[in-house]
C-alpha cells in the first residue's frame, strides 16, 4: 500500500450530498474496508461547477482555489475529488494558477477579500477516487481483499467527458505504462478487472451525453444516453460501471425518460464502481448505497450472489 | 461558396439503423465496403457542422484520416468539439479492425458497433445543431482567456 494516499484530504462537491448521495456513502464505506482515512474538508465550497464557469471562468479558478487553500491549511497535500466536474474544476484551477497571470491576480484579490489565504500552485494534489483507490490499493491490494468476486459480470466502463478533457490540465496522464489515458481511460477497467469482473470493449467510455442540455434540450440527451446504453448492451455489458455523479444520474434518468418518450426500454443497470468494489469485499447492497440509487438493480444483484 | 454535404442527416440516419438491424451474413459479406462507408458517413456528418458554420470543409488528413482532420478544423476555436474526439478516433479504429482482418470472427459485431460509434458523432453533431453548446460540459470548452471574462472578473474583485 502507498503510504501518500493512505491519508488523504475528501472534497465530496455538491453533487455528493444530493443526487449522487449513494456514491458517497459508497466511497466512504469502501475506504473504510480498504483501510484508507479520508478528511472532509472544512467548510469547503462549490468548485464553480459549469455554472461559474461559463459566466466567469476565474471566478470559478478562485472558488476552487479555495478548496485547495482550506486543504493545505488542514495540513494536506492531497485532496480527492470523486466527482468528476469538481475533479475537474480543481486541475484547471490548479492549470491556471501555474500558467494565467491574470488568473492568479484575480485568485489573490478574491481571497484577501475573503479573508484568507491564497492559494498557490503546486502545494496540492488533487486526485480522482480512481486515483486513489489504484495507487494507494492497486490491483493486487485489491485482489487480495476481494471475498465476493465480481466474477460472472460484464462491465462496460462510462467515464463521462470531464475526466480526461481537457487534455492539457491532466499532466500526469499520457505518461506511458502505469498512467491513465486521456483518449482510452483504463483505471476503472483496471480496478474492476481486479475485483474480478469481466469489462467489455465499450467504444463510447467518454463520449458525450448531452449532460450539460438534460433540461433545455431533453430529447437530445436522452438520445446520446440512449445510444450509451443500446452500445453498451451490444457490446454484451449487464452493468455500466460509472465514477461521476452527473453521468450516473443522467444516465439512470434518461434510461426511463427513452423508455416513456421514444418507447426504447434497456436493461443494463447503472451502479458507481465504488458500489460494485464495495461489494466485491464483502459490503452489503445496502451499506454502499444501492437502495439510494434512482434505477432498481437490487433483484439483478441477488441473482449473481452481490450484496 | 461551400458545397453542401452529400447527404442529409436524416438519411444518414437511416442507413445507420439499416446497418446495425443487418445480419451478421450480410454485413460480412460485404465488410470491407461498409468499413469504409461507416468512415465517410462519420466525414460527412462533420461536413454538416463545418458547412453550417460557414467553414469549408477540408480535404486534408490527419494521421492518415480526412475524418480526424475534419475533426481538428471543428474543434478550432470551439473547444467543445472535443467532446467528439474519442467517437471520431473509434470510428477510425473499427474500420481499420475490420479492414486488416474482414474474415475475423467479430467482423459483424465490429461493424455494427462502429455504426453504434457513427450514431453517436451525428446525435452529438444533431444536437450540437439544434444547441450549439452541447459539448461543453467537458468543458472546458469556452476559452479560458476570453476578453469578457476579464471584464467580468475585474468588476467582481
Amino acid at each position: 500500500m502507498s503510504g501518500k494516499y493512505q491519508k488523504v484530504a475528501y472534497y465530496p462537491g455538491c453533487a455528493l450530498e444530493g443526487t449522487g448521495h449513494a456514491y458517497n456513502r459508497s466511497t466512504k464505506e469502501l475506504g473504510k474496508a480498504l483501510g484508507l482515512d479520508i478528511v472532509e474538508l472544512k467548510n469547503w465550497n462549490c468548485c464553480g461547477a459549469m455554472e461559474v464557469k461559463n459566466v466567469d471562468p476565474k471566478l470559478q479558478t478562485y472558488l476552487s482555489a479555495r478548496n485547495l487553500s482550506i486543504a493545505e491549511k488542514m495540513g494536506f497535500d492531497t485532496v480527492m475529488a470523486p466527482c468528476n466536474g469538481c475533479y475537474h474544476n480543481l486541475k484547471k484551477a490548479e492549470y491556471d494558477l501555474a500558467n494565467d497571470p491574470s488568473s492568479r491576480e484575480v485568485t489573490d484579490r478574491l481571497s484577501r477579500k475573503a479573508g484568507h489565504e491564497t492559494y498557490e500552485a503546486g502545494k496540492v494534489e488533487t486526485i480522482h477516487a480512481l486515483d486513489w483507490i489504484k495507487q494507494a490499493i492497486g490491483e493486487e491490494g485489491l485482489k487480495a481483499r476481494v471475498k465476493n468476486s465480481l466474477n460472472g459480470l460484464k462491465v462496460a466502463n462510462y467515464y463521462g467527458c470531464m475526466y480526461t478533457r481537457p487534455r492539457h490540465i491532466f499532466p500526469e496522464k499520457d505518461k506511458g505504462p502505469g498512467s491513465e489515458s486521456t483518449s482510452k481511460p483504463h483505471f476503472m477497467d483496471d480496478l474492476l478487472a481486479a475485483a474480478g469482473a469481466e469489462n467489455v470493449e465499450y467504444p463510447l467510455k467518454t463520449a458525450c451525453c448531452g449532460g450539460a442540455h438534460t433540461l433545455s434540450d431533453s430529447d437530445t440527451s436522452t438520445k446520446l444516453v440512449l445510444n450509451l446504453l443500446t452500445t453498451a448492451e451490444a457490446c454484451g455489458a449487464d452493468v455500466i460501471a460509472t465514477e461521476c455523479p452527473t453521468c450516473h444520474t443522467g444516465l439512470e434518468m434518461h434510461q426511463v425518460r427513452a423508455e416513456k418518450v421514444f418507447g426504447r426500454k434497456t436493461s443494463v443497470k447503472i451502479l458507481y464502481f465504488t458500489q460494485l468494489l464495495g461489494m466485491a469485499l464483502g459490503l452489503s447492497a445496502r451499506k454502499v448505497g444501492v437502495h439510494e440509487n434512482f434505477s432498481e438493480s437490487s433483484a439483478f444483484l441477488r441473482a449473481k450472489g452481490l450484496g | 461558396m461551400i458545397d453542401a454535404p452529400a447527404k442529409p442527416l436524416d438519411d444518414i440516419a437511416a442507413r445507420l439503423e439499416a446497418i446495425i438491424a443487418s445480419s451478421d451474413s450480410a454485413l460480412v459479406a460485404s465488410a470491407p465496403s461498409l468499413a469504409d462507408e461507416l468512415l465517410a458517413l462519420g466525414e460527412v456528418i462533420l461536413e454538416h457542422w463545418l458547412s453550417a458554420r460557414g467553414v469549408a470543409p477540408t480535404t486534408r488528413v490527419v494521421e492518415g484520416f480526412r475524418l480526424l482532420a475534419l475533426h481538428r478544423q471543428g474543434a478550432r476555436g470551439d473547444a467543445s468539439f472535443n467532446a467528439c474526439r474519442e467517437t471520431c478516433r473509434e470510428l477510425v479504429y473499427h474500420r481499420n479492425l475490420v479492414r486488416l482482418d474482414p474474415a475475423h470472427v467479430d467482423t459483424a459485431r465490429r461493424l455494427r458497433l462502429g455504426a453504434m460509434v457513427a450514431k453517436h458523432l451525428l446525435l452529438f453533431i444533431g444536437g450540437k445543431l439544434e444547441v450549439a453548446e452541447i459539448g461543453e460540459f467537458c468543458c472546458s470548452a469556452r476559452p479560458l482567456r476570453q476578453h469578457e471574462t476579464n471584464t467580468q472578473s475585474a468588476e467582481i474583485a
